[in-house]
């Protein structure tokens, strides 16, 4: 399989097939194919025979009809047996597309009008572009944080709805190095045509080789493992969990406001409002990021809700954990 | 013998009892209401029409540049709307339902004559806001209106035609309720239910749809209207509501309306098919059970609208199954209708190829959505142009072959002219051609991975759409043809017989058109349905050239 996948392919009749998954979609649909054409010649060729052999003003022997309704019920039985078969196949294959591997690479994706913005916990970031090694399975965990997008790659026979306020997810394990399409297939508002991107398949080590030259593009690679440096009361395993470092570093970034020192600490809204930076205030940031935005921070907040993503014993530990980052730095709000 | 002559002149038909506006506007007469609705419901075809033809023609060129994405957005939330709620739903039911239910079971009307016209009113009004919506903006959500999109970010014209779809559900359920009333107690004596034409037995199940899903849209349709000025939190996520709440309510309504489409045209086509094929019907039960069992069933598989959208694995599992067990009774009837051309005497008039292009294009249709029930190959075409194939091939193929084909049938009754079969044999097959050439094309796209609701494409899927495109200039042109022909028989005087095709089924024992009171006297039944003999052709011969 050496032969490269790519966005701009000319005309075609068959998708790219890029990932494991996707052969076996082929084959159910190849199935389905199968049985279409042989219920469509079936009919058809009775339908042509009679319409021809007993049409008008043809001198052909025509019997009384008679109902037999043991032949109605042969027909109809074999019929639905022939195409539950290929319903049971069609969920056995479903069952395993819907389950992730445990050992899957995980990639964060937000939706939002009108754009696929990609995390990689590694640190990468990118925009309308998702880069993956083959080879290996990826889970990629969506959100989204307005309306509902649909996270669409044909060439891996893939879609998942994106909702706002959950996480949805979907993996695969690509099999063809190359670019595919990566579409929003849910009608999203004005530009949801042009809410594509490109889906780049690397072989593992040249996306290795991506991923640390990436890194070093990064503004301020701070990985989570700095803030969770030398912490070990197990607050931070849960920080890690929930990749609460991808945006919030020991420093401002683009992504999110630091967390090194919020606690406690008087934090200016957009709102006008100033709040203390207490438990609830980290609690209602977590579970309904719109409520209280900070000043400098896009609103709708960039930050999806992790209402009904963490528990109720994974929150307190995610509140002492920034409890624990230390009260020494003053508020998040942008130095006037 | 002057006094005598008076009497025994034919009594003036219904379109010639009375000539005032006054008298068509506060008609009674369960024949000149359906003579409304098929004005009214012709007029929103063509506008749901129009919509179609720039949607093509945006789409011929891979960039977004004969309309810009906001108008497209328009365009394809007008054309879903108006030929969902507008066309499709109506049309059957209310033209031929309306027209022919009392004809055909021997009563003197519907069982609520008044409810009927107030029908008619309700739905012109809902009618009215809906296209108004498209004078004060236009709507972009898609006629499926999703939430949160619909409710809170959406900056157009919603609820104008959320209100105007509500408003002429009332109408829906009106017709439906009158159906079943009139179907229950009105039947001529002798008339028992297994004597009934396939055609009411097809009313019946669809008015039980109506009846039954009708209310669920409108529940939804307000609390649409509820989130959106009032803010309270039903579907938005952000205000406590649940998205997928919204798309369970919608599709319960939304998939019983595909069966409140294609159960009338079933209908239809079994009246077609055993009249052209001189034929009683191969299994007259199983088809009228077929009915029934559609529309009950067809209540339990909506969830299959909703497999990528986050319900849950097992809910997905069971609404695949019941999607398959769904196409059981559809496949019953495809069946029954070839098996009836068996031993038959096969007539090709303009109706009879109407509806074995139905047949072609329902099965195909039927059997694509088999694809979209199986779990992993919707996940892939599910949003794609693969589901515009699919459904088009059931409610346009389907629906729209069998509603022409059933007008083709009924005209000489309706409208008491004949029309020029070679027209609308070439027409008939123009439409089938235009309407495969339109679609499918988009079969193909789908798999590839053509999402739908976009006026841009990457470049490969051009010719495809550019097929598509042409096959949907040839199919407008096949529309406009028995619009015309069929329009200009009404210049002509009305010398229709009573029964041109020599069909069975009291609509043809009265004149074309029939008087205002149908029936001189109330009719006796004595005869099981579809009594004909394929060695007996001899009259239809005589009758139709």
């Amino acid at each position: 399989m050496t032969s490269r996948g790519a966005v701009n392919s000319g005309f075609s009749l068959w998708p790219e097939t890029a990932s494991v998954g996707a052969e076996q979609v082929d084959l159910v649909y190849l199935a389905l194919l199968g049985l279409t054409l042989f219920f469509v010649i079936l009919l058809g060729a009775l339908a042509l025979g009679f319409g021809v052999k007993y049409r008008v003003g043809r001198a052909a022997h025509r019997r009384e009809v008679v109902h037999k309704t043991h032949l109605e019920v042969v027909w109809i039985t074999a019929a639905a047996l022939i195409t539950l078969a290929v319903c049971l196949w069609g969920t056995y294959v479903y069952v395993d597309a819907v389950t992730p591997p445990p050992d899957a690479r995980n990639i964060y994706v937000v939706g939002k009008q009108w754009m696929w913005k990609v995390s990689h916990p590694q640190g990468p970031r990118e925009i309308n572009e998702l880069h993956v090694p083959a080879g290996v399975p990826v889970k990629i965990n969506l959100t989204s944080q307005d309306v509902i997008h649909s996270f669409y790659i044909p060439a891996f026979r893939l879609k998942r709805d994106v909702l706002p306020q959950t996480y949805t997810s979907l993996w695969f394990n690509a099999t063809r190095p190359g670019e595919y399409h990566l579409f929003c297939a849910e009608y999203c508002g004005a530009e949801h045509a042009r809410m594509r991107g490109r889906v780049i398949v690397m072989e593992p080590a040249e996306f290795q080789r991506w991923l640390s030259d990436s890194k070093d593009l990064e503004p301020e690679p701070i990985p989570n493992a700095e803030l969770a440096e030398a912490r070990s009361d197990g607050h931070a395993e849960v920080f890690a969990r929930y990749a609460c470092g991808d945006c919030h570093k020991s420093g401002p970034t683009p992504e999110g406001p630091t967390l090194v020192g919020l606690f406690g600490q008087p934090v200016r809204l957009r709102d006008g409002r100033t709040v203390v930076a207490d438990e609830e205030y980290i609690r209602q940031s977590i579970m309904e990021p719109n409520a209280a935005v900070a000043l400098g921070q896009a609103a709708p907040s960039t930050m999806p809700t992790y209402a009904g993503q963490v528990d109720d014993e994974h929150l307190w530990q995610l509140i002492e954990f920034v409890k624990s980052l230390g009260a020494d730095a003053g508020g998040i709000g942008p130095t006037p | 013998m002057t006094t005598l002559d008076a009497i025994i002149l034919p009594a003036p038909s219904y379109l010639t009892a009375h000539w005032s506006l006054r008298s068509w506007l506060l008609t009674l007469d369960h024949k000149r209401i359906a003579m409304l609705y098929l004005t009214s419901i012709t007029a929103f075809f063509f506008v749901g029409g129009a919509a179609a033809v720039l949607m093509r023609l945006e789409l011929a060129t891979p960039a977004s540049d004969f309309v810009v994405s906001g108008a497209y957005n328009r365009l394809f939330t007008i054309h879903g709307a108006v030929m969902v709620w507008f066309f499709l739903i109506p049309s059957i039911p209310t033209v031929l339902g309306n027209f022919l239910i009392p004809l055909m079971i021997g009563a003197r009307d519907l069982a609520f004559p008044r409810l009927n016209l107030m029908s008619w009113y309700v739905f012109m009004a809902g009618g009215a806001l809906a296209t108004g919506s498209i004078i004060v903006g236009g709507v972009d959500t898609g006629w499926t209106f999703y939430t949160p999109y619909s409710t809170t970010y959406a900056n157009s014209a919603v609820f104008p035609m959320v209100a105007g779809i509500f408003v002429a559900g009332f109408a829906s359920i009106m017709t439906g309720l009158n159906f079943i009333v009139t179907i229950h107690t009105m039947r001529a004596p002798g008339l028992t239910w297994f004597r009934l034409p396939l055609f009411v037995w097809a009313m019946y199940a669809t008015s039980l749809v109506l009846v039954l899903a009708t209310p669920v849209l409108a529940i939804t349709l307000v609390l649409i209207a509820v989130e959106r000025f009032w803010g309270v939190g039903v579907f938005d996520p952000a205000l406590g509501g649940d998205p997928l709440l919204f798309q369970h309510l919608f599709w319960f309504y939304s998939h019983p309306a595909v069966y409140i489409m294609i159960l009338p045209a079933m209908g239809v086509v079994s009246e077609l098919v055993a009249c052209f094929s001189r034929n009683p019907i191969f299994g007259y039960r199983f088809v009228a059970y077929a009915s029934m069992a559609i529309a009950i069933l067809g209540f339990l598989v909506w969830g299959h609208h909703m497999f990528v959208a986050g319900q849950s694995v097992h809910a997905s599992m069971v609404f695949s199954f019941l999607s398959f067990l769904v196409a059981i009774p559809s496949g019953v009837k495809v069946f029954n209708w070839i098996v009836t051309l068996r031993n038959g005497t096969i007539h090709y008039k303009t109706s009879m190829v109407y509806a074995l292009g139905f047949i072609g294009l329902f099965t195909l249709g039927g059997l694509t959505g088999l694809f979209l029930a199986t779990l992993p190959v919707d996940v892939h075409v599910h949003d794609t142009y693969f589901v515009i194939a699919h459904f088009h091939y059931i409610m346009v193929g389907g629906a729209v072959m069998a509603y022409l084909g059933g007008m083709h049938f009924w005209w000489p009754k309706i409208a008491g002219r004949m029309y020029n079969e070679g027209w609308g044999i070439f027409s008939a097959i123009l439409m089938f051609f235009g309407f495969n050439l339109t679609f499918f094309p988009q079969f193909i796209l789908g798999y590839l991975g053509m999402i739908r609701r976009a006026a841009e494409y990457p470049p490969e899927f051009q010719l495809l759409n550019v097929l598509s495109s042409a096959g949907a200039s040839i199919l407008g042109v096949a529309y406009l043809i028995p619009l015309v022909y069929l329009t200009r028989s009404l210049v002509r005087p009305a010398t229709a017989e009573a029964n041109p095709w020599n069909a069975t089924g009291l609509e043809w024992t009265v004149s074309s058109p029939p008087p205002e009171h149908n029936f001189d006297s109330t009719p006796v039944v004595t005869t099981p349905p579809y009594s004909y003999d394929a060695e007996k052709t001899a009259e239809l011969e005589a009758v139709s050239p």
